[in-house]
């Protein structure tokens, strides 16, 4: 008779297994799985290991032209080489509906991604219903159709939870905030014509108290919301202009003896969130320019590099400064061109850049994005996958995983197996 | 009163008169697509000489209606006379590189007729596969469609092809590509491929169709004509592109009659020797016919009648090319610059939107030659997964 596999068998080994937790940065995903006949049998520390022993228990499994189900005899010891393997989703740019990113919480399972850096709000929508703040999104968001409600946000969680996925959110300030000013008045700072009040809004208002009252009952909803040890608080692109035509703000400068350095006016605007946000006990992670910019960070700061030019120096840069670092700079996944472009995000070598073995630590993992500028449902999944897949496996497999042909053979592989 | 919604009195009908019946025959490069639209009140009326303008006033007409707050469709007062630039308006999909299953190609043609394109060309067959099922030679798909079972197009799949497209008024172009872009033809026609030659002995690759057999012909006529028989329309897209000299001149035999000819060293003559004999095949079939630019760039003779589709953007720029296919007096089709296949980030659809076909120095004759364009979507990276989002 033909061998016969007629289990699988999931042991956990740690007391904690964590089946009714939520994964975390220090996870463990390491598994040992061994195929033999009658029993095969898949080891993990924690479930967050079984998960992804199941999926590759899954992928080990095909069938023959007649649809029998085979599976070769198989010893497998697996772990991550990051802990930080995540997908950048952008829901202000473009809402998605729930089914997009429930859709693709299952593709990135497929792939091992364990991170959701969920970009929420930005200056185009506000689809998040805030408890405290409802006018946020009754005026923010797109229409009363393009809303997450706390019941759709915990469905997200708890969705990317059973698949051993952190969802950690973006609320992105002091830029990127257009959307905020339409619920919440007085929260952006006035441009100014000379004189006169343009009637348009630059970013948040850093000199004003009610900024940091609204700002400390916000986060306190976010980081109540949301169960992961991380926020990220954004940062990035912080347009001066509307700053430094605003009187208000330009005695503010003075004051502070911040000269026409504006970089000073965002750090300490930063600085004050950071500090908000630590008083929930949550860490954060904020895009480079704070980093770059000089604000005052707290050690356990985690910095993304995202910026394509020399981000090798950049990374070394922040390393250097002993802080904890995300690639994302050359995984633009919005940047769609012409012909086989998984190959160039495959060949990324994370740790190649210089600095020392504690620096090259530092570096925690990486995420591939998808800037919603052109993207919506109708098209999300063909953008994304399997272009992101070439991501995956960079920030899980070793090192030496590098063979373009071999990869390309799997890579087809799996794609069939996605769809 | 005050109450009263702003609408005037409801419209029931639309009624579309068409002057000249034609509705059991086919859409041909011909076909009058101009139509009238009146929309006035308690009138709704859509007049076209033929019912290919209505389709087309028929369309214009569904964008016109509008819903307010309350869920009322309302229109316009409204008087278009409207009618097109150019008579083809084509879309070419690959369902060689990529299979693409007969619902893709449906959807495909509703949303051609949203946007009043007119011509599908079907780039059906090219090397990767060969899913088109003849009844002549059943072994061409048999053996080159990428799975015999599920990945071809039966005699029922085209037939259902051609009638769909022709109730929304648009035209199938089949092509069926030659003496290049043919591996897939061998495996199904042992003989018809050049076997290439590593010094003395063949190397066990193939080239393009080898254009020194008699059998050749004898296969070529007898495909053709099935062909010519299965897609009604008058027009039949030969090929004829990106033609690899390299396994024919690595041939003894084709060597040997490249002497006996008096050809030379110029393997374009033996080119333009196949393609005249097609041409001349097709031509008796009562078909005509449209090739791709390097036929008319390798100075093959071609009827006068030959649309030539220009479609190269690196050597000669696209509008230089145009101009000079015109000036010899043919016909020309234009895809340069709307290969859709080739994505890029951002509002690409501008570059597109702002190309004008006319923009060559020629007399007003030769811009009447340009018949339209197509924008191209080729099946390297296409499947049934991304087309839709990439191509609209």
């Amino acid at each position: 008779a033909e061998p016969e596999l007629l289990q699988l068998q999931v042991v956990i080994e740690s007391p904690e297994p964590g089946c009714h937790s939520y994964p975390h940065l220090g996870s463990s995903e390491a598994y040992h799985l061994t195929v033999t006949e009658p029993v095969a049998i898949l080891k993990a520390d924690e479930v967050w290991g079984a998960l992804r022993g199941l999926e590759t228990f899954s992928q080990l499994v095909h069938e023959d032209d007649y649809g029998s189900f085979l599976v070769n005899e198989s010893e497998i010891d697996d772990f991550p080489r990051f802990a930080h393997r995540g997908i950048l989703l952008d829901t202000s740019r473009h809402y998605l509906p729930l089914k997009s990113i429930l859709t693709n919480l299952d593709a990135m399972a497929f792939n091992k991604f364990n991170v959701l850096h969920w970009h929420i709000v930005d200056d185009q929508s506000f689809p998040y219903q805030s408890i405290y703040f409802p006018e946020l999104s009754d005026k923010g968001a797109y229409s009363y159709n393009h809303i997450y409600t706390p019941a759709d946000v915990h469905l997200v969680i708890e969705y990317a939870r059973l698949r051993g996925i952190r969802v950690i959110p973006e609320f992105d300030t002091p830029g990127h905030t257009e959307s905020w000013g339409k619920g919440q008045k007085d929260l952006l700072t006035p441009c100014y014509s000379g004189e006169k009040p343009t009637g348009s809004f630059g970013p948040v208002n850093p000199i004003l108290n009610t900024t940091y009252n609204f700002m400390t009952k916000f986060f306190k909803e976010i980081s109540s919301v949301f169960p992961d040890a991380y926020i990220h608080l954004g940062g990035d692109e912080v347009n001066f202009d509307c700053w430094k035509s605003n009187p208000e703000v330009k005695k503010f400068m003075k004051k502070q003896g911040f000269g026409v350095d504006y970089a000073k006016l965002e750090s300490y605007y930063i600085q004050k969130i950071l500090d908000i946000v630590s008083s929930y006990n949550k860490r954060y992670i904020v895009w480079q320019e704070v980093f770059d910019n000089k604000a005052q960070l707290k050690p356990d700061t985690v910095v993304q590099v995202w910026m394509e030019n020399n981000y090798a120096h950049e990374l070394s840069s922040v390393t250097g400064a002993g802080f904890t670092a995300i690639l994302a700079a050359p995984w633009y996944l919005d940047y769609i061109s012409y012909g086989q472009d998984w190959k160039k995000y495959y060949s990324v070598e994370p740790l190649n850049f210089p600095g020392s073995e504690k620096q090259k630590q530092l570096l925690i993992g990486g995420e591939a994005c998808l800037w919603g500028e052109f993207v919506d449902a109708t098209n999300l999944t063909p953008r994304l996958w399997p272009r992101a897949s070439a991501v995956g496996e960079r920030l899980w497999s070793s090192r030496n995983v590098t063979n373009l042909q071999n990869a390309y053979e799997r890579l087809t592989n799996h794609r069939c197996r996605m769809l | 009163a005050e109450n009263e919604p702003p609408w005037g009195p409801p419209c029931t009908q639309l009624l579309v008169s068409v002057a000249t019946p034609g509705c059991d025959g086919f859409p041909s490069l011909d076909s009058k697509e101009s139509y009238k639209l009146t929309v006035s009140e308690g009138s709704l009326l859509l007049s076209a000489d033929a019912v290919w303008g209505a389709l087309r006033g028929l369309e214009t007409f569904s964008q016109l209606v509008g819903r307010d707050e309350n869920g009322t469709y309302y229109i316009n007062e409204t008087e278009i006379v409207d009618f097109p630039r150019f008579p083809h308006r084509g879309l070419l999909l690959d369902t060689s590189r990529h299979y693409l299953p007969l619902r893709a190609i449906l959807e495909t043609l509703d949303v051609m007729a949203y946007n009043k394109f007119n011509v599908f060309h079907w780039h059906i067959v090219d090397d990767p596969s060969f899913p088109y099922e003849s009844f002549t030679f059943p072994e061409l798909s048999k053996q080159g469609a990428f799975n015999a079972m599920t990945h071809v197009y039966t005699a029922n799949d085209v037939q259902t092809v051609i009638e769909y497209a022709r109730l929304r008024g648009i035209r199938v172009v089949a092509e069926f590509d030659t003496p290049g872009h043919t591996l897939s033809w061998g495996p199904g026609a042992p003989g018809l491929l050049t076997p290439c030659y590593l010094g003395k002995g063949p190397s066990g690759t193939y080239g393009p169709i080898n254009p020194i057999l008699n059998s050749t012909y004898q296969f070529v006529s007898s495909l053709f004509k099935e062909v010519s028989a299965v897609f009604p329309d008058a027009f039949l897209h030969l090929g004829g592109d990106e033609v690899d000299f390299t396994c024919w001149k690595s041939n003894p035999e084709i060597r040997a009659f490249m002497k006996e000819m008096g050809f030379g060293e110029d393997y374009k003559t033996l080119e333009s020797f196949y393609i005249q004999r097609l041409l001349d095949i097709v031509s008796s079939l009562g078909k005509g016919y449209i090739v791709w630019q390097e036929v008319f760039d390798n100075g093959v003779k071609v009827r006068p009648d030959t649309i030539i589709h220009v479609w190269k953007e690196n050597s000669t720029p696209y509008m230089e090319e145009m101009a000079n296919v015109t000036k010899a007096g043919y016909r020309a089709l234009l895809s340069a610059p709307w290969y859709l296949n080739r994505i890029s980030y951002g509002q690409d659809w501008m570059a597109a939107y702002q190309v004008e076909p006319l923009k060559f120095k020629g007399s007003p004759e030769q811009k009447d030659r340009v018949v339209g364009g197509e924008a191209c979507m080729w099946g390297e990276y296409v499947d049934v997964t991304n087309l839709a989002p990439r191509l609209w």
